[in-house]
């Protein structure tokens, strides 16, 4: 596989909750610039964007959403109106980052390309089957170690590659609030595959994603009941990391995490205490986990619409008793296979 | 737990010595030089030095550490019979080290590592990053994207689980090597002018499930956690393999620890690895592993635990049984090895009475499946 990024095969997906998006698309403009790039306005938001001009840019709103979809049980408001964008994008790569995050700068001062960071991550392979200690083999001056089989030396393909946050991290609220003065300034260096049946959060803040693969489960299925604009409001993204490892684990596709990092702005920071009052985010995670940990996907479930399927359905059963929010996931992922058919599945 | 929670503009609480809880254990076979380079964060620990090879050789060990240095004559003598299970002519023979110690904490290194420094130009306390690691929880259960979320300035990230964020004990830490990185004879043979200059700033737990290659350069670990399963198996004089001894034990405390929740770290500290041995007589050594870690890794993958084996030591004869009969098919080696496996339980828990094996029980609660 080339490591080559052809202009032709990358489209950036942002999700605008803000209206004034000069300073976000001035900052990324080096590493954006020759990308295709759909800005999905949130539905709720009236104001009007500002997007400067030089940019390829196609923006979606609220009556675009309606007008291709009619109407719909997913609720594309808030953050997740970026998967509106998954959907009609027709690249075979998607990158997705949040607009309160401009380029980071790593420990030499240098300014750090996410994309490119992003496109390595999804064009090298990925080492699920067996831990190496000296993270990503791939990567110029490291390889596999002492004791790594030489069978597995091969990998798999890479099809999701979680990205990470300096400065405002992802945190819930509860965290924000208590350590309302940390700042996340530990520059990790270092790019690794999650391992098979580990599970792990994936934050949507700063995403990337083989979307001719992985689309069918990159979907907006969780939506707890208090959903915010701010990320600590959400669960979305971690909804569908999980149904995506399980997904990846069961096909044998790579996840990988860690570079390329973004600098989050500080923007939300002071309104985490507001959120805390019926914080549902506290107690779901509790009963999530546990079962996405116990998941076996039937080996019939060949391809990852098969896999949604399947998932969905042991949603509805096992999860939507404990709580009607499981029932309307399980809803949104079935709705989702239906709309990626008709709309998504294309490719240029 | 040291360093979990830091009121803003107050010090970082500094982490315990822990001189009188930790013995570092050194396999030598030629002399003890890099430890003056150590002396500064190795001088307030006693040492127990296991010498390899000829016995009659003296091992000049310098002046002011505290110490006690076992030949194989000593070995021969405390083990009796039993002294079979210690491989001779390979560095697999410092789990001696593991068995004579009577401290909780053991942190092990080869004579050819010395200080590293970080990006700042600072030397590394190797030894204190791992009793940092020690001290603190692991997190086997669900990856934490920000890596250790116990250290100064990172938590766990939005949807980790609140149930799980206490953790699981540390059995181990696993420390990294910059220079001379720890690659199999073939990979050095065709990059033998590579270098680890890359200094990864993060401590992970490896999730459950997941099998690592655990290098004993570097190395710390509970012993009344996991000591009994830290055997460096047979290796060197007479065998037919060698360099798999820490790998053959990581395997084997990575499904134990699994088994009875306990956790193992991966990353800080670096050490700097000066010595490049021989691929060529690597080569030798490993070559059979090479083609028997292609079973032997599916084997532990697919090993299983009953609830019945509720401490290390019993995990551990189960395990040797599981050797016996499944890679005793590979080759005769294995059931050598499987007996191997027994002998040292016995040796083990000759040397550390009940005392051991019922706190461990204690610490760990209920093992799961």
């Amino acid at each position: 596989m080339s490591l080559e990024v052809q202009d032709s095969e990358v489209d950036i997906v942002i999700a605008a909750l803000q209206p004034n998006l000069t300073s976000f698309f001035e900052a990324w403009q080096p590493f954006f610039s020759r990308f295709h790039i759909i800005v999905v306005k949130d539905p709720d938001m009236a104001a009007d964007l500002k997007i400067p001009s030089g940019f390829d840019v196609k923006v979606y709103t609220k009556s675009d959403i309606e007008g291709l979809l009619g109407a719909t049980s997913i609720n594309f408001s808030g953050h997740s109106c970026r998967y509106f964008g998954y959907l009609v994008s027709r690249k075979k790569y998607v990158i997705s980052i949040d607009d309160n995050c401009l380029p980071a700068k790593d420990t030499a001062g240098m300014t750090v390309d996410a994309v490119t960071q992003h496109m390595i991550n999804l064009k090298t392979p990925a080492t699920p089957f067996f831990f190496n200690t000296l993270y990503d083999p791939y990567r110029k001056g490291a390889d596999f170690v002492r004791g790594y089989p030489f069978s597995l030396r091969e990998g798999v393909e890479c099809m999701l590659s979680s990205g990470l946050w300096l400065h405002n991290a992802d945190y819930d609220p509860m965290t924000h609030v208590v350590k309302r003065n940390q700042r996340n300034t530990n520059y990790v260096d270092a790019v690794m595959t999650v391992p098979l049946g580990a599970m792990m959060p994936v934050s949507g803040i700063n995403v990337a994603f083989n979307r001719e693969v992985l689309g069918p489960v990159m979907f907006p299925g969780l939506r707890i009941r208090k959903e915010g604009k701010h990320r600590w409001d959400t669960l979305e993204d971690i909804w569908n990391g999980l149904c995506a490892k399980v997904v990846c684990d069961s096909l044998g596709y790579g996840v990988k995490t860690g570079l390329p990092y973004v600098m989050r702005s500080d923007a939300e920071a002071g309104k985490a205490l507001e959120s805390l009052k019926d914080w549902e985010g506290v107690k779901v995670m509790d009963n999530v986990l546990p079962f996405f940990q116990s998941l076996k996907l039937s080996r019939t479930a060949v391809t990852v619409d098969d896999c949604v399927k399947e998932l969905a359905s042991i949603v509805r059963e096992k999860l939507a008793p404990k709580n009607p929010i499981f029932a309307k996931a399980a809803d949104a992922m079935e709705e989702w296979t239906k709309l990626w058919k008709s709309h998504g599945a294309q490719n240029a | 737990m040291a360093g979990t929670v830091t009121v803003p503009g107050s010090s970082v609480p500094s982490t315990p010595l822990l001189k009188d809880q930790l013995d570092i254990v050194i396999p030598t076979i030629r002399n003890l030089d890099f430890l003056e380079m150590w002396r500064p964060f190795f001088q307030p620990y006693h040492l127990i030095i296991v010498q390899d090879g000829d016995p009659s050789k003296v091992i000049k060990v310098p002046e002011g550490f505290d110490y006690e240095l076992y030949n194989r004559n000593d070995i021969n003598r405390i083990l009796g019979p039993k002294a079979s299970c210690i491989s001779f002519k390979d560095s697999a023979c410092r789990c001696f080290g593991y068995m004579v110690s009577k401290k909780k904490y053991v942190f092990t290194i080869d004579d050819d590592c010395f200080v590293a420094k970080d990006p700042s130009g600072k030397d590394i306390n190797a030894l204190e990053q791992h009793i940092k690691n020690l001290l603190s929880p692991s997190t086997p259960f669900f990856f934490n994207t920000l890596y250790d979320p116990y250290r100064e300035g990172a938590d766990f990230v939005r949807g980790y689980p609140f149930s799980l964020r206490e953790g699981a004990p540390t059995a181990v830490s696993h420390g990294l090597w910059l220079n001379i990185p720890d690659y199999d004879a073939p990979t050095q043979m065709v990059k033998p002018r590579e270098r680890n200059s890359r200094y990864v700033d993060a401590v992970l737990t490896i999730p459950k499930g997941t099998l690592f290659p655990m290098c004993g350069m570097n190395l710390a670990f509970d012993r009344t956690l996991i000591g009994p399963a830290m055997y460096f198996g047979l290796m060197g004089d007479g065998q037919p393999i060698g360099r798999y001894d820490d790998m053959w034990a990581g395997w084997c405390v990575k499904v134990i620890c699994d088994h009875l929740s306990l956790g193992v770290k991966t990353g800080l500290p670096y050490l700097w690895h000066s010595k490049a041995s021989n691929p060529f007589v690597n080569l030798k050594k490993e070559y059979k592993g090479i083609f028997w870690q292609e079973d032997i890794i599916p084997f532990f993958q697919n090993a299983t635990l009953s609830k019945e084996c509720d401490t290390v030591q019993k995990c551990y004869i189960s395990l040797s049984e599981q050797v016996r009969e499944k890679l005793g098919k590979i080759d005769p080696y294995f059931v050598k090895l499987a007996d191997a496996m027994v002998t040292w339980i016995e040796a083990w828990d000759e040397l550390n009475p009940s005392a051991a094996a019922s706190e461990a029980v204690a610490e760990n609660g209920k093992a799961t499946k």
